[in-house]
């Protein structure tokens, strides 16, 4: 029997299930060994019976929390897929300022029935097996995360920092050009996708497990900077992180 | 019958529509009592989030209101940066830019016409079955779909979320080669379209035949049909500068969403591909006028369900334009330019069209170019005032019908704006210092 898939989302942009969309000829190929049972976003059929769930977005709403907790107990496995889901991601930066305030700024006099909440990732709510990392995910890994779990197998994450990939990739480092990077605190596996575009690392996949050992310290060094520094200064994406 | 009618429908979280929508309707003997299009989204706030931000990363942080339109956000967050520290862009910037909107255009359109309407067009649940029933045809929408976002990555850099988009410029250029290699797949593409244009044509009938008048409102412009560049125009007259977007959009709240609702000169107004086509028909390309010809749409039409169809037409113009674009840049020479920008405070605002509709952003910065306030006014966002008022003349029209018909119209109307939900729940309305 195939196992069963289904796709969620809670606060995001859905732009990772977009990539799932953006397989193209390669989602026919997936959904010959996998049956999808529910995918809002692109079906009108929902089933409760699934074995994989696949969730986007990250938790902002103490409502939202049931539903997270329904779908954990549905599923035999969970993943946690994009940046919102897996490290909480742009949604935090409303962590670091006053909620009632924001909320007032947005919705004005009506921000009264608004709910909202400190963002926080799905592992922060219930336990997530497999992480497809990125902002937004990169479609091979999310196929290879699908492949290893099909196999039973634990997806391999890589645990070093994008500055090993952007040397690899042969890309001027950012830091020479004057300008500011996360590179070297943030967990590999993109390729050094934004480096290699004139872009910078934004730092969306997350810091490496143990930033302190496994910073790219000869980067670090060579440009006489401080681990925390880089850390602190840009917290677009990880507000939500313990190492901060 | 009609008026002994008892209807309940309660479509929690709409299917097939990007983000989290309700319809809820009551009909007692007859009478509606409730008729309603709720937002349950969860709010993002970004235009909260924004503040403190540096004007560099602007862009990045307001590309991820939405995953599908993130070329739109991102060219409409530039240019407002651009406007506010009065930034000019070379003419290669600004046809480069074109190339990466009518990528998003194409990419997003072809998305909602080929894998979330045909489903109802052809009675099924999903796109899923048309892998085994519409082999062929599925593998040609896949196809176009596929070229849409190769494009983007030639363009952009990337399909979701671009990187070489920035304040001033691009940051990589695509290579000669890259982009007359992606003149020959776009005109290999049109086949491909044609193709999906006859059989959405030959299925036009499902639509339900449905009129209401209201406003239509769209980017106007002397000699284009523009996505990237004009006055903020109406079906009822008259046009504006974007900088006096708030005199259009007049937002309000209502009780049952966490999106604000618009009004111009009526009670609502509609934005997206039929309102472009009905300000802006008679600047379509050649092949995209004659695929407006196919489907008999003329302007002004007012059925919103031929949203799908304008969408259609604007896949055609998109590549034809491309086609022309491309052959613009390799004859000018394609320049490696440099640009730099010096941060300065200052208020602007930037005007696109996304595939959705017309989208503002307005920010203001300080002397560091730091953002101080920000405002986002999102396709989506103006729509669910039209919306709702569709659905309630839809639902007099209809009431005739079995539950289950009844209830499909009502879904497929709500469909055919193709709402962006997740986008639309960050609105607001601060009060700028002036």
């Amino acid at each position: 029997m195939k196992p069963k898939v289904a796709f969620f989302d809670f606060a995001g942009c859905e732009g990772d299930q977009l990539q799932v969309v953006n397989l193209e000829e390669e989602l026919l190929d997936l959904l010959e060994r996998v049956e999808l049972v529910s995918f809002r976003e692109a079906m009108k059929e929902h089933s409760d019976m699934y074995d994989i769930a696949f969730v986007e977005g990250s938790i902002t709403r103490e409502s939202d929390e049931a539903r997270l907790r329904e779908i954990r107990e549905n599923a035999k496995l969970l993943v946690a897929i994009g940046a919102c889901a897996t490290i909480g991601g742009l949604n935090a930066l409303k962590n670091v300022q006053d909620l009632e305030e924001v909320k007032k700024y947005v919705y004005g006099e009506d921000a009264g029935g608004i709910e909202t909440c400190p963002t926080r990732p799905v592992d922060a709510v219930v336990k997530v097996d497999a992480y497809v990392h990125g902002c937004p995910i990169d479609r091979g890994e999310l196929m290879e995360v699908v492949k290893a779990l099909l196999l039973g197998k634990k997806p391999q994450i890589p645990n070093h920092p994008v500055c090993v990939e952007c040397k690899m990739a042969e890309n001027v480092c950012v830091f020479e050009k004057g300008q500011f990077c996360m590179g070297p605190v943030t967990r590999a596996g993109c390729g050094a996708a934004c480096i290699a575009e004139g872009s910078i690392c934004w730092g969306c996949r997350g810091f490496v497990d143990d930033p302190n050992t496994e910073a790219a310290e000869d980067v670090l060094r060579k440009y006489g900077l401080d681990l925390r520094e880089i850390m602190n200064k840009f917290r677009l994406y990880t507000a939500c992180s313990e190492h901060i | 019958m009609r008026h002994t009618r008892n209807v309940k429908l309660n479509v929690h979280h709409l299917t097939r529509v990007e983000g989290h929508g309700n319809i809820v309707v009551d009909v007692e003997k007859g009478r509606i009592r409730e008729c309603r299009w709720e937002i349950p989204e969860a709010p993002r706030f970004f235009e909260a989030m924004v503040r403190g931000r540096m004007w560099y990363e602007l862009h990045h942080i307001t590309s991820r209101i939405c995953g599908i339109c993130s070329i739109a956000h991102t060219l409409t967050s530039v240019r407002a940066t651009e406007a506010a520290m009065e930034i000019a862009v070379s003419p290669q910037t600004e046809r480069l830019r074109k190339l990466a909107k009518h990528a998003e255009n194409l990419q997003s359109h072809i998305l909602h016409v080929g894998y979330l309407v045909l489903p109802d067009l052809m009675h099924v649940g999903s796109v899923v079955p048309l892998a085994a029933s519409h082999r062929k045809e599925l593998l040609t929408v896949i196809r176009i779909h596929r070229l849409s976002n190769e494009m983007s990555a030639l363009v952009c850099g990337r399909t979701t979320h671009p990187q070489r988009i920035v304040p001033g410029g691009f940051t990589r250029l695509p290579a000669r080669k890259e982009l007359e290699g992606l003149k020959g797949r776009l005109e290999d593409c049109m086949a491909d379209l044609q193709a999906v244009v006859d059989l959405v044509v030959s299925l036009a009938s499902n639509f339900p035949s449905f009129e209401r008048e209201t406003e239509y409102i769209a980017l106007v412009h002397p000699t284009e049909y523009p996505f990237c560049d004009g006055r903020v125009g109406s079906t009822d007259g008259g046009s504006r500068e974007a900088s006096q977007y708030r005199e259009v959009t007049n937002e309000y709240v209502v009780p049952h969403s966490t999106a604000k609702h618009a009004r111009h000169n009526r009670e609502s107004y509609m934005v997206g591909a039929l309102a472009r086509f009905n300000v802006n028909q008679e600047r379509l390309s050649p092949c995209a006028a004659a695929a407006a010809g196919a489907f008999g749409l003329k302007a002004v039409n007012c059925n919103s369900f031929m949203n799908n169809a304008a969408q259609l037409v604007e896949c055609v113009h998109s590549v034809e334009d491309s086609i022309r674009l491309i052959d613009e840049i390799l004859a000018d020479g394609l320049r490696d330019e440099k640009f730099e920008v010096k941060p300065g405070a200052g208020r602007g605002v930037g005007v696109i069209e996304a595939p959705r509709g017309i989208l503002f952003h307005e920010y203001e910065y300080d002397r560091e170019g730091r953002c101080v306030n920000a405002n986002c006014v999102i396709p989506t966002n103006q729509n669910h005032g039209n919306i709702q008022r569709d659905l309630e003349a839809l639902l007099q029209t209809v009431l005739d019908r079995s539950d289950g018909e009844i209830e499909l119209a009502m879904e497929m109307l709500v469909r055919a704006y193709d709402p962006c939900i997740s986008c639309s729940t960050h609105y607001l309305d601060v009060t700028f210092e002036r």
